[in-house]
């Protein structure tokens, strides 16, 4: 599956062009959120789901997804209070979101550590048959015994028990969900692993997709090897061409010792989109963005997780602080790392006298930016050359805004797409399997009383 | 309103439970069944150990098709998370508008436990000790953010008020949450708790943490005498008693033509039957029945549960309703929008509010 210049097509209709999936992510909490913005509304009425889920659906794409963060952040000991912070909890969500749409798929993103088997394949089998198809669920995991305190459970899993834990629990959640006869009789099921012993009867049968859809989210060499033997769907944050392709040549080059073959694994970066009508003004659209997301307290708070002590003396317009970081120091909790701080502020500060640029600015400069920025026609010729050339089979749109932010995303470029051929002009289909073009999971065949 | 002697407007309630049924329609129409009778709520049974789809998950599939009944899911609080049970009943909450309700039950069975294989069957007593810290752990998360804390102050940078955001540090038996909960306070600031205390054990419980009690009586004078214990209870537990709803569990058969099987049933009945007392025979009779029960000032209401969901439902909201509707003891449209408001309860104060308002 590596790209070839031959992959290029002509412009115009093109029947045999990749066709581009997209998905819809509910902007939340983050601080890629401009909740300053005067268009931005809530976070948590209703209204803000049913518009962008409206608008997803209305656009043809495959899903809607939501994050999940299962204890507020902290930062020096307190409640982090600069990003948009408190959502509802995701399958209720969905739910609801199902008895307004008709074929968006519904993705929930639902950790593994911190839920059990059954409960999570019912609730998940539920939202499928609610929904007539359109459930996927998003396994993430996390160690982190900050979240743990919220739970019985606690934080004990140490990182290599993350993944396995994971892989059982969905190959877990498949046996419940293949455990009633095809006429629609219960059976006992029984698993016993190293994580879970458990037996019984599930309370659904199969769901009108055969399994929810799974989707993978998680970067180490553990994670895409669980997304190689298991999931349908990778949502990444390699969203340049470049890095893209080399992530989607490595997952797709572990599906073979699985039996599974490249279009059984849909590669997904989380992108950003700003438009304007000429490149320029994107551009200036896209600045505008960076400058709110990056506020000087904003500014502030990254550097101290970098640097792991308390700066709020420094001048955000200032030069950054001459003092190395602290490792380790617990200052921020409830966030991922962004790898060894002490070569971090190293690269930061070298950039920083290079270019002349404050604290505020050199942070700007530095973390995530958005993805495509100019006209609608360009954006539309950007998103196509990327699926086309193997750097992902669609994408996942971010928008910075509460719950407009896709709206001119789905009223511009979308028609692009279907113009260049790559995209749909209907629903072909009522299941979220059948958007995705995935196969229906193989029963496992069984005598008829026995347990697995 | 209802008073002391529960001889204010009836509370009414029904049960949307069907076997055997997984998609979203059947549940869709019979609450919406309800809602036309202007009940104040329809409930729905759950259990991890028969087959059903999750009850909570329905009725949020069921919330945005419906305007102004309560929903109440049953919730099991036993093998779930306390974290993730509340902030699920708050988002019904959210995306009901306020008209979110739950029944919290415990999982007693060897078989249920099986299929989590966490911890063994424990004795029904202290099954229900948990349930009501799951209920009071709840509140506290509920009321974790105060109404007001988000802020958005663009001159900070703030989204939020911390300040009024708080960790509730609840040490249970069996569980302890650090909070503050992931969802900010929902509309009705506590959903409806729905207590049913057909199991001994859930009595206490029901005093102590319900807004709504479910009661199994044969009659009124001993439904009178439960509901006396419970608000008795309550006020031990320093709860105005007022502000508990005792309503009067009742299957009900309507397939039995215009009369009642039981003569003189009026008053005399309800049959007792294993599932609990069970009323059989016409609409016109049923009306009867309640509105005995409720001059005897028995039960604040009732909570049916129909033997045949879409025939015993319609013939409840065609015949029973209308007539009590025309006896003046049952409203005839919703006055309100959440279901708090249906039950005459005020929204609840936000605990740490209070504590922060206190300088002490
Ligand atoms: C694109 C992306 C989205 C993620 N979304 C969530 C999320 O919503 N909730 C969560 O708890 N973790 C989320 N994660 C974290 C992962 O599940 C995982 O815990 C983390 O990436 C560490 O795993 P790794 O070492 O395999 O990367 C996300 C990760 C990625 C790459």
């Amino acid at each position: 599956m590596t790209t070839t210049a031959g992959r290029r097509k002509p412009r115009g209709h093109r029947p045999l062009s990749k066709q581009i999936h997209l998905a819809a992510h509910f902007p939340g909490v983050n601080n890629t959120t401009v909740w300053t913005d005067p268009l931005s509304r809530s976070q948590i009425d209703f209204a803000s789901f049913e518009h962008l889920a409206r608008t997803a659906e209305r656009g043809l794409f495959d899903f809607f997804f939501l994050a999940e963060g299962l204890r507020l952040r902290e930062h020096k000991g307190r409640v982090h209070d600069l990003d948009v912070v408190g959502r509802p909890e995701s399958l209720t969500v969905l739910n609801a979101l199902a008895a307004v749409t008709e074929r968006l798929g519904l993705a929930a993103t639902v950790n593994a550590t911190f839920n059990e088997p059954y409960e999570t394949a019912r609730r998940f089998a539920t939202l499928d048959h609610l929904s007539g198809g359109r459930a996927a669920w998003n396994v993430v995991t996390s160690s982190d015994a900050f979240t743990g305190e919220n739970f019985r459970r606690g934080g004990y899993l140490d990182r290599a028990d993350r993944y396995t834990r994971a892989a059982e629990f969905v190959a877990t959640a498949r046996e419940l969900w293949d455990s009633w006869t095809p006429g629609g009789q219960s059976r006992p099921f029984a698993h016993t692993g190293r994580h879970f012993d458990i037996e019984g009867e599930f309370t659904l049968p199969r769901s009108p997709q055969g399994h929810p859809v799974v989707i993978q989210a998680g970067d180490s060499p553990e994670g895409r090897e669980f997304a190689a033997s298991a999931a349908d769907v990778i949502f990444t944050r390699h969203g340049t061409p470049e890095a893209g392709r080399a992530f989607y040549a490595d997952v797709k080059g572990r599906l073979a010792k699985y039996g599974r073959t490249a279009g059984d694994l849909k590669i997904m970066p989380g992108v950003t989109v700003v438009l304007g009508d000429t490149a320029a003004e994107a551009q200036e659209r896209a600045a505008g963005i960076r400058r709110r997301q990056v506020s000087p307290q904003n500014a502030l708070l990254t550097l101290e997780q970098i640097w792991g002590v308390d700066l709020s003396s420094y001048d955000p317009d200032g030069p950054l602080p001459d003092i190395d970081p602290v490792v380790d120091s617990g200052l921020s909790q409830g966030r991922t790392k962004r790898g060894d701080p002490r070569a971090v502020a190293e690269q930061w500060r070298a950039l920083s006298r290079a270019k002349g640029l404050s604290i505020r600015q050199t942070v700007i400069e530095t973390t995530a930016r958005q993805s495509f920025i100019g006209t609608p026609q360009a954006v539309a010729a950007e998103l196509d050359e990327f699926v086309q050339s193997d750097a992902a089979d669609g994408f996942i749109l971010v928008p910075h805004l509460t719950p407009g932010g896709l709206d001119e995303f789905v009223d511009q470029v979308v028609p692009l797409l279907q113009e260049r051929g790559a995209y749909r002009t209907e629903y072909t289909g009522t299941t979220l399997r059948s958007h995705l073009g995935l196969r229906e999971p193989v029963r496992p065949a069984r005598e008829e009383g026995l347990t697995v | 309103m209802t008073t002391s002697t529960g001889r204010g407007l009836l509370h009414l309630a029904a049960a949307v439970d069907q076997p055997d049924t997984y998609d979203a329609d059947p549940y869709l129409t019979l609450t919406r069944l309800a809602e036309r009778g202007a009940l104040d709520f329809v409930t729905l049974g759950d259990s991890f150990g028969r087959p059903g789809p999750d009850a909570l998950a329905v009725l949020s599939r069921v919330a945005p098709a419906t305007a102004r009944i309560g929903l109440v899911p049953t919730v099991t609080t036993t093998h779930t998370e306390p974290f993730h049970v509340q902030a699920a009943v708050a988002t019904l909450d959210w995306v009901s508008r306020g008209r979110a309700g739950w029944r919290p039950e415990v999982s007693a069975t060897e078989e249920e436990a099986r299929l989590f294989g966490r911890r063994a069957a424990a004795p029904a007593a202290e099954l229900w000790g948990e349930a009501g810290e799951v209920a009071d752990v709840a509140t506290r998360l509920w009321d974790s953010w105060e109404d007001d804390a988000e802020i958005r102050d663009v001159a900070t940078g703030r989204f939020i008020d911390r300040e009024k955001l708080h960790h509730v540090d609840f040490q249970g038996a069996t569980f302890s949450v650090r909070g503050p909960s992931i969802v900010p306070r929902p509309p009705q600031g506590h959903p409806v708790t729905v207590v049913d205390t057909a199991q001994q054990h859930a009595f206490d419980v029901a005093a102590r943490h319900a807004d709504v009690a479910l009661v199994n009586a044969a009659g009124p004078a001993q439904a009178a005498a439960v509901r006396a214990g419970l608000r008795r209870r309550a006020a031990e537990y320093g709860r105005d008693p007022d502000a508990l709803r005792v309503l009067a569990a009742l299957r009900i058969d309507l397939g039995g033509g215009e009369h009642a099987a039981v003569p003189g049933h009026g008053g005399g009945g309800p049959l007792p039957s294993e599932l609990g007392p069970l009323y059989r025979g016409g609409p016109v009779d049923l009306a009867d029945l309640v509105a005995a029960w409720h001059r005897a000032g028995a039960v604040d209401g009732f909570h049916l549960t129909p033997v045949e969901p879409r025939r015993d439902l319609e013939r409840l909201v065609n015949g029973t309703v209308p007539l009590l509707q025309h006896r003046g003891l049952f409203r005839t449209f919703y006055p309100g929008s959440t279901f708090r408001e249906h039950l005459g309860l005020a929204r609840p104060a936000n605990q740490y509010a209070a504590l922060a308002g206190d300088p002490s």
